[in-house]
């Protein structure tokens, strides 16, 4: 019994160490205090009130959905064409994965020095058009793998069925393969929006003056008393990339459970 | 056949160093169920794919009701397949299935409806339109992609071993269903299969291939009494065979000389192409060998190696001398029949007509 206590005491104690500190976020945030220190010292919004009212706060998460909607859309969409290929017998198939998938492996920093020094002497001005370059850079791993886990054990007699009964090669994708990948698809636009939304370093060295939210964020920590700003903005991000994971849960389940509709592999 | 319909014209397919299909040339009737018949591997499948246009011949030409349609894709094709695993599309319920192909048909909408309606009535489904894949059984699945092909209305249906996911009894019944569909609907049908007693039972004629090659194409009555080949007359029911030479040639009859069977005389019935020396194999059924008792009148005495009772039959494996193997016998089990027991001594005896001379290999 005594083993059985101490187990479970830690996995709390694990619990706490996972979540403790994100939870400080929304509890500070709600403190009417600049200070973070306890004991908390009462309670207010008007962290939220003045974080609503900040401009540059505005601005730079317009910037942030923007490189997000445009990075998602576009690793998503040149994803699923590498999977699509990558789906079927290929020679040299373990390679091209292997290849496609090495920005996995190279830290942040080096793709971000390695863009910057590419996006000056091509000229492209520092601005959201290179930091969207850079995130759809180092979302495309993430398309791939999803959509590669949706495409694979994809019964291929689907897409021959489609053609045997007149559609041409453009009609079977959109009517046979677009839906039943669906699911993959919509998981792979959340997941490589959050990877945009979330990044900080390729943003950094390349955004310029167009600051993202995560640079904004950064910038922000000089003054101490935004820090309670800082708080709210972080409390909120939390709440909505939890509703947007549960949200991509609930479609991986509905595609899973669509999936007792695909044929028995032959 | 009535008329060539399909014409495959000395068609090859390699597959790296395989040659999956070689050399093959074949005629189909309007109407006519032919079947393609050979062990996994044979090709079978390959020549049906590049009927359908999902695989393109490296040789050869694909002729349909006149049309040169070597190198035209799927969809450009008069034909429909119902596939192995039936791809029945797991998105769209039953009504949609059978109506997809509709679309590029550009019909009105009442017609486009009608002939879904009658497409379901057809495969007796008619209140399981707004069903979904998953929740038909596997007779039921194959139906649908029966019917989802056939309201195409093409000029030839191909058939990827349809019923090979199906248990014994179902198949059986699809078989039946299956033949008589095709004979309302008068549709050449190109079925293929490696179960040889559905390709006789279902057929008008069978293919029989092996190694990418067509061994023999004929009526199942004529492959099963007038195997071409040695690989014909093992692959389609089960057969004996025994090494033999040809001693004699009169007008009417071969006299064959064999280490086990002795010398016999076979009635000519056309075959002409043996002289006087020439080895052959003499390929005899199991059911054709006559048992007796003890060692009475008949020729060749053996002695019962092993017996499996089958209710309607009895299958004997009688040990003779100087044969390779023990040969097989399969007897009627009927009132006046001897109740054989393992031990006893039989002779082998046969009607004239039984045995079958083949060329050796």
């Amino acid at each position: 019994m005594a083993g059985g206590r101490g187990l479970a005491f830690y996995a709390l104690a694990y619990l706490a160490f996972l979540y403790v500190p994100v939870l400080l976020l929304p509890l500070f945030s709600f403190n009417d205090s600049l200070f973070i220190a306890f004991p908390l010292s009462g309670f207010t919004t008007k962290w939220y009130a003045q974080m609503a009212e900040d401009e540059d706060m505005r601005a730079a998460l317009w910037n942030t959905l923007k490189v997000g909607a445009v990075a998602s859309l576009v690793s998503t969409s040149l994803g699923l064409l590498a999977a699509k290929a990558l789906a079927r017998p290929l020679r040299g198939r373990a390679a091209l994965l292997g290849f496609a998938n090495l920005p996995l492996l190279i830290p942040d920093i080096v793709l971000g020095i390695a863009l910057l020094i590419l996006v000056s002497s091509v000229s492209i001005p520092l601005s959201l058009v290179s930091v969207a370059i850079g995130h759809i850079l180092i979302c495309l791993p993430f398309a791939i793998a999803v959509l590669l886990s949706r495409l694979e054990g994809f019964d291929a007699s689907l897409e021959e069925a489609s053609r045997d009964l007149g559609e041409n090669a453009w009609m079977t994708f959109w009517r046979v393969t677009f839906p039943l990948v669906l699911p993959g698809i919509a998981a792979s636009l959340l997941l490589t929006f959050i990877v945009s939304f979330d990044d900080f370093l390729i943003a950094f060295f390349l955004c310029g003056t167009d600051t993202t939210l995560p640079v904004y964020i950064w910038g922000e920590l000089r003054f101490p008393y935004k820090l309670p700003n800082v708080l709210a903005l972080g409390a909120t991000i939390l709440i909505v990339s939890g509703v947007m994971i549960a949200f991509a849960e609930w479609i991986r389940r509905l595609g899973a459970s669509s999936d007792a509709n695909l044929p028995l592999g032959a | 056949m009535a008329e060539e319909f399909v014409r495959i014209e000395n068609v090859s397919k390699r597959f790296g160093e395989t040659r999956a299909v070689d050399d093959v040339t074949l005629g189909i009737g309007r109407g006519e169920f032919f079947s393609l018949l050979g062990p996994s591997g044979c090709g079978k499948t390959t020549l049906l794919r590049m009927i359908g246009g999902f695989t393109f011949p490296d040789d050869g030409r694909v002729v349909l009701d006149g049309e040169d349609v070597t190198s035209l894709p799927p969809n450009k094709r008069p034909t429909n397949m119902v596939f192995q695993s039936y791809a029945i599309f797991p998105h769209l319920d039953v009504r949609d299935n059978i109506a997809y192909g509709l679309r590029t048909e550009n019909l009105p909408a009442t017609e486009r409806d009608a002939r879904v309606d009658e497409a379901l009535a057809m495969i007796r489904l008619a209140g399981y339109g707004a069903r979904r894949a998953q929740e038909l059984s596997g007779g039921e699945r194959q139906r649908v992609a029966l019917a989802r092909a056939l309201v195409k209305r093409p000029k030839v249906l191909l058939l990827d071993e349809p019923l090979g996911a199906l248990d014994k009894r179902l198949r059986e019944t699809m078989q039946i269903e299956l033949r008589q569909l095709q004979r309302a609907v008068r549709i050449s049908f190109i079925f293929v299969t490696h179960d040889q007693e559905e390709a006789l039972s279902m057929s008008d004629r069978v293919a029989v291939m092996e190694k990418g090659r067509v061994l023999q194409c004929a009526d199942p009555k004529t492959l099963y009494e007038q195997p071409a080949s040695r690989a014909v007359a093992s692959f389609i029911g089960s057969m004996n065979f025994f090494d033999g030479r040809v001693s004699a040639i009169t007008p009417r009859t071969i006299t064959v000389q064999t280490a086990s069977l002795g010398t016999f005389d076979v009635p000519k019935n056309g075959m002409t192409n043996f002289a006087s020396g020439d080895p052959v194999v003499v390929a005899i059924r199991p059911e054709k060998f006559l048992l007796a008792e003890g060692s009475a009148l008949s020729n060749v005495p053996g002695r019962i190696l092993a017996l499996s009772y089958l209710g309607d039959r009895s299958q004997l494996q009688i040990a003779i001398a100087n044969a390779p193997a023990p040969v097989l016998a399969s007897v009627p089990n009927t009132e006046s029949q001897k109740n054989f027991r393992v031990g006893d001594a039989v002779t082998l005896s046969w009607p004239q007509d039984a045995p079958i001379l083949l060329p050796p290999g």
